[in-house]
């Protein structure tokens, strides 16, 4: 297995439809539970509009599956059933919060602000709708290769269109948000996707130059000065990121990502050094010249040092939680700032409790196992480097959102994947879940009729470039 | 490349790992920590919303808490307030606890461990949880008493059960009304919070056990304890008392109050220099016995420990390293002698109870909402000051004073009492402090107590622990004795 680096894991062609059907049942069954729990508990009644959520979630977790099952038939059954869980419970715990912040503003008499979750719900359509275009359009992921340098540019487009002015607004101190017809997008999310695409396709190009060239120092292999060139360029994008924008956790999350995806395709451990090495001294260099990420890591380091500080009343409502958590609507999420988007995991964490949360944590990482498996059943190298950086953007995303909110490193802006408020970020995660799922189609089809045509269409793809 | 893939697939486990095993850190183990913070409003919220005892004298209640219909379920309310707030604290909402509210906060709440079983069968039995009542040794008559005889001056009185070491009375003047600070008004709230430490009168301050006074003569007690313990004085011991004492090392005299000699002799009797309250007289024996004898005598009536940690009362404090002419003046109670009117009653109470000192205490008992003890305070010993024939003779010596030297104020009819007064100074641009304190009856003490005046809208002049501070003594005595 060492040696071949394009072997393939033998898998038992099933298309396992049924399993996802079944895991969907249970995964919009706990999200209308958890939604009428709330209506219970807060308000003493099942609420009016269970009907509509459970119609709602069920509906459009059904949809996809019919997608899956009509277009992608071998696709992986247990991505989908994950992504309807993390997102039904998101819309409920959005609705109980802003059930708390509507109590709050009629204590104080104060007219409610409109309710986030019918947004919330919206977006999920939307992302569902997104889901269907990748499924349904793109029926071979490797003729994305062909957009390698297009998704590059798209993905540098989309990085920098928060700082033309008029344009981009600054929120909560970090400019990657950008305002369209009185709504507010945040494009990094999308370039996100675009990267990885550029990246795999890059490196699907050039890993061989990167891979043989080098020589060898203290038992590793590290490549020649010339090579360093595309490291260094992901390096001052990342850094351009975090020093005009503001987004620590954007930054690190796109250098995390060309540097992860030149490691699976060099599979040479030097990148990883000289890749932190870069990133250690950018880290310091920003820590010492920028007061934004300086408090940020003072916020960390003490978190009650900031009266009312993001963390501090995060980490309080955690503990209040305790083990087995207040209960769903038996907490106070309200009072944590920003309780619905950046710190929505420290409202599960209270409600919920840690057994709770690591609950949550272990769907997160069965979906990123699962994106790894596929990267490991494919057979194309793009495909596995795209599936790989997919996979691994949430594991760097959620690592950074949980740690950031639990108080294990400095808390960054990045959305906690389908249960943070937001539509960008939910959107393009739905988009990712696709890309990931039509890649396992192809990596668990049964082999034999498939494989020539594509052959055929990644050189197409190569020697257009 | 597929190797490449599975290591990267075990580190985001290992990341993963780590943010599990850090929120177990955080929501199992450092959870008491964060919900013992005084910001965090969940608990405070929650604590709110619970059912919290009453803190009662005999059943009485002087704080409790009843059904309120608006942002929360109770609201806390002190029927008799500013008489009672040094005692039982405030429980504010914004601001925090003070007083018992503080320090009992756990039973008062029903959290306690204590409490544990009364709170499983809430659970189970689906009742909300209540909090258990604390019953103070307080007598509400003396407290009373107390708290009227302070009217219009700044200052504090304490009685002290001489045989038991239970808290009678504390007032401290001016004083506030913790219903201001408990109120669900969260606005009026916090301007009654700023409005009362801007005030320089300080009404959030008890006076009677967490401020330090110079205590002037009434300290002359602890001088005369010393001196009769040392086997070298008796109370018919004559002294060296002239109008003005040479101190060594300074050309400044210790004079007397009257700049006379004491009761017309230059060498008085130890008891009549304590029922004039000579200053030369007793800064002779203070420089004879020196300050580390002093200091062990202040130290057996309990200068130097904390009292009645219910209240989080202060330590009084002997000074450390005194040259001669401040050894004299320690010895009159002046230079860095600092006492809380709790300290000085102490003083008498040990007096009283045949030189054994005990230990003060506030809380009588705790029970749970059903009614159940949890806990209930025994006396306790503080320390043997001085041996019964010693206290005897002080007792012998205080009746001297009461009737027929500075503290005739203090006298009951019908009832022989045992007292000191004092008048310490401290700066010539602010009144004198006005003490006195005492026991009743003589023979078989029921009370001892003591008062310190810090200002009274009077003439400079007439300010003295005689004329000031003795009528309030005796009206919480009797207060006591009455029933």
């Amino acid at each position: 297995m060492s040696i071949a680096s394009t072997s393939v894991i033998q898998i038992i062609p099933r298309t396992r439809r049924g399993v996802e059907l079944f895991l969907l049942i249970i995964a919009v069954g706990v999200s209308v539970a958890a939604y009428v729990n709330i209506g219970i508990t807060v308000q003493d009644k099942v609420p009016a509009s269970t009907g509509y959520y459970a119609a709602g979630i069920g509906l459009l977790a059904l949809i996809a599956h019919l997608a899956l099952r009509y277009r992608a038939p071998y696709a992986d059954p247990v991505l989908l059933p994950c992504a309807v869980l993390l997102n039904g419970l998101g819309v409920a715990m959005i609705h109980r919060i802003d059930l708390g912040l509507a109590s709050i503003a009629e204590a104080n008499g104060r007219t409610p602000k409109a309710p986030a979750a019918p947004q919330q719900i919206t977006w999920t359509a939307v992302g569902i709708v997104l889901f269907l275009v990748v499924i349904l359009l793109i029926r071979d992921h490797r003729r994305l290769q062909a957009l390698t340098y297009t998704a590059g540019l798209a993905g540098l487009v989309l990085l920098v269109l928060p700082l033309i002015p008029g344009l981009g607004v600054n929120l909560n101190g970090a400019r990657i948000w950008i305002r369209l017809a009185g709504m507010s997008f945040q494009p990094g999310e999308f370039a996100k996707v675009c990267l990885v695409i550029f990246f795999a396709g890059y490196l699907v190009v050039k890993r061989d130059v990167l891979t043989l060239a080098g020589h060898r120092f203290l038992g590793l292999d590290l490549p020649r000065a010339r090579d360093l060139g595309p490291i260094l360029i992901a390096w001052g994008v990342s850094l351009g990121v975090l020093v005009f924008e503001s987004d620590l956790g954007s930054s690190l999350l796109f250098f995390g990502l060309f540097l992860f995806l030149l490691y699976v395709s060099t599979e040479r451990a030097g990148w990883l050094i000289i890749g932190g090495l870069l990133f250690a001294a950018g880290a310091f260099f920003a820590y010492q010249t920028f007061g934004h990420v300086h408090k940020r890591i003072q916020d960390w380091l003490d978190p009650f040092s900031i009266d009312g500080g993001q963390v501090a009343t995060g980490l309080m409502g955690q503990a209040w939680g305790g083990v087995l958590g207040r209960g769903l609507g038996q907490g106070r999420p309200e009072i944590t700032l920003y309780g619905q988007s950046d710190m929505i995991i420290s409202s599960f964490a209270e409600e919920l409790g840690l057994t709770g949360l690591i609950a949550i944590i272990l769907v997160y990482t069965l979906i990123i196992e699962r994106g790894l498996r596929t990267a490991l059943g494919c057979r194309d190298i793009f495909g596995k480097l795209i599936a790989t950086g997919l996979a691994m953007s949430f594991a760097l995303q959620i690592f950074v959102i949980v740690g950031g909110v639990t108080g294990l490193i400095p808390l960054t802006g990045l959305a906690t994947p389908f249960m943070a408020l937001g539509g960008t970020s939910l959107v393009a995660n739905w988009a990712i879940i696709a890309l990931l799922l039509r890649i396992s189609d192809q990596a668990r089809r049964p082999q034999t009729p498939a494989a020539p045509v594509s052959d055929e269409t990644i050189a197409m793809a190569v020697q257009k470039q | 490349m597929n190797s490449a893939i599975r290591r990267l697939a075990v580190a985001a486990i290992i990341l993963m790992l780590a943010l599990m095993a850090n929120s177990t850190y955080l929501q199992a183990f450092r959870a008491g920590e964060l919900n013992g913070r005084n910001d965090n409003r969940r608990v405070r919220d929650s604590q709110f919303s619970v059912n919290r005892g009453p803190i009662l004298i005999g059943s009485t209640p002087i704080a409790k808490s009843e059904r309120s219909d608006d942002r929360f379920k109770f609201q806390r309310t002190y029927p008799a307030g500013p008489t009672y707030a040094p005692l039982t604290g405030f429980y504010s909402y914004l601001f925090g606890r003070g007083g018992i509210e503080l320090t009992m906060n756990s039973e008062l709440n029903g959290s306690d461990p204590s409490m544990a079983f009364r709170r499983i069968i809430d659970v189970i039995s689906n009742r909300p949880q209540q909090g258990g009542s604390v019953t103070l040794t307080l007598n509400a008559a003396a407290q009373q008493a107390a708290y009227a005889g302070l009217a219009g001056k700044t200052g504090a009185v304490v009685a002290l059960e001489p045989k038991t070491g239970k808290v009678l009375a504390m007032a401290s003047r001016p004083s506030y009304d913790p219903n201001q600070l408990a109120s669900h008004d969260l606005d009026k709230v916090s301007d009654a919070w700023k409005r009362l430490n801007a005030d320089p009168n300080k009404p959030l301050s008890n006076r009677a056990a967490k401020e330090l006074y110079p205590p002037g003569s009434t300290f002359k007690l602890v001088t005369a304890a010393a001196a009769l313990s040392s086997g070298k004085y008796t109370p018919e011991t004559k002294v060296n008392s002239p109008a003005e004492l040479p101190l060594p090392q300074t050309t400044q005299p210790l004079v007397n109050e009257d700049r006379r000699n004491c009761g017309g002799s230059d060498n008085a009797t130890l008891t009549v220099a304590l029922r004039f309250s000579c200053n030369t007289a007793f800064g002779s024996v203070g420089l004879d016995l020196g300050p580390d004898v002093l200091r062990d005598q202040a130290a057996k009536f309990g200068f130097g420990e904390k009292p009645l940690p219910e209240l989080g009362a202060v330590a009084s404090q002997f000074p450390g390293d005194p040259n001669q002419p401040q050894t004299a003046q320690s010895a009159i109670g002046q230079f860095d002698v600092r006492a809380t009117p709790l300290q000085m009653a102490m003083v008498s109470a040990g007096i009283a109870n045949k030189g054994e000192v005990m230990k003060p205490y506030l809380v009588q008992s705790v029970k749970t909402a059903d009614l159940k003890t949890v806990s209930e305070t025994k006396p306790e010993s503080l320390h043997q000051a001085v041996t019964p024939e010693v206290a005897s003779q002080l007792t012998t010596m205080m009746i001297d004073v009461v009737n027929n030297g500075t503290g005739k104020p203090g006298r009951i009819s019908g009832i022989q009492v045992a007292g000191k007064t004092g008048t310490a100074q401290t700066a010539p641009d602010r009144p004198p402090f006005a003490w006195f304190t005492a026991f009743a009856p003589a023979d078989d003490p029921k009370v001892a107590v003591a008062v310190l005046i810090e200002k009274a809208n009077i003439s400079r002049d007439d300010i003295a622990g005689g004329k000031l501070a003795a009528p309030i003594a005796k009206s919480v005595m009797e207060a006591v004795l009455n029933q």
